[in-house]
């Protein structure tokens, strides 16, 4: 995958369809030289045996086919930039993963489009509740659906165009924001 | 429409808009496993959904499902309308996301070149 993105946008997929209710999501463009994210979700964990063979393409927990490629390619990509993956489990808690890559490191992709990312993720699962985290050093901002929510009612339709686009650019303005500091 | 004072704002406009908002119903399903994923699926989610905003669509649901285990086939987008069948576009690019939109979503009629697939709907 080309962009850091991405991968956010793949591991994210695992918490929705383990039944996560919420997700958070760090990230860090440079910390102490890495760029760093983790995502945390309370869906319904791994058992220690599958937890064991995460990284194995030939571990999978669907059925459609026999391969899972996303856990793999992350850890696969972290290593090749000087970073870590890391990832933690528990039966009926939920997951958190962690992923590290040098920041300077020539193979290190690059973070991409993460404000488009957001939207499609949030509108693919509204049923989920996301906080974001991002920093850059020391700055950060936060988004949070729980947020939203408390200035458009509970009853929030994120599939709204007029949601998912501010959501969008919101996201999209705190970077450039981050940027300019 | 990118501050919380914008946010805040669109409270408002909501309001009315949830009141002319009506679900009759069509159906876009986006593939976003990580074959999907890989072969571009968050753009072909992403131009859509501008699509969507863009024409104001008012009665179309956007959804995304795992891999069905065409993973070749990927970017998959189907399309449901009511009371028709349920089409399967295989290998959607950007492009390929905006005719659908204006030709099936939108006007009724199959982008015929990069359907893979129909199922009966009861």
């Amino acid at each position: 995958m080309r962009e850091i993105s991405l991968h956010i946008l793949d591991l994210v997929q695992n918490g929705i369809e383990a039944g996560a209710r919420n997700i958070l999501i760090s990230l860090n463009e440079n910390n102490d030289g890495y760029f760093v994210f983790s995502i945390k979700d309370d869906g319904h964990g791994m058992s220690e045996e599958t937890l064991k063979n995460v990284r194995d393409p030939f571990t999978t927990s669907r059925t459609t086919r026999k391969v899972g490629m996303g856990i793999p390619f992350i850890d696969m990509m972290t290593k090749q930039c000087g970073g870590n993956f890391d990832i933690e489990s528990e039966k009926g808690k939920g997951t958190l993963v962690t992923a590290s890559f040098k920041e300077d490191n020539i193979d290190r992709p690059p973070l991409g489009d993460f404000a488009k990312t957001m939207k499609v993720m949030i509108v693919g699962a509204p049923q989920v509740d996301f906080e974001i985290v991002y920093g850059k050093g020391r700055e950060s901002f936060i988004c949070s659906t729980k947020e939203i929510k408390k200035i458009l009612g509970a009853d929030t339709d994120f599939t709204n165009p007029l949601v998912y686009e501010w959501v969008e650019n919101y996201i999209r303005n705190e970077i450039e924001k981050l940027d300019n500091k | 429409m990118k501050t919380l004072d914008d946010l805040k704002a669109l409270r408002e406009k909501l309001k009315e808009d949830i009141r002319v908002r009506k679900n009759d119903g069509i159906k876009i399903i986006i593939g976003m496993g990580t074959c999907g994923i890989a072969a571009g699926a968050r753009e072909i989610m992403s131009t859509i959904l501008d699509e969507i905003a863009t024409r104001n669509l008012q009665n179309v649901q956007v959804q995304q499902t795992g891999c069905i285990g065409m993973c070749e086939q990927e970017v998959l987008v189907d399309v449901i309308r009511p009371g028709e069948d349920r089409i399967t576009y295989g290998k959607v690019d950007v492009n390929d996301a905006k005719r659908i939109v204006a030709e099936h979503v939108v006007n009724g009629r199959i982008v015929e070149d990069k359907v893979i697939g129909k199922i009966k709907q009861d």
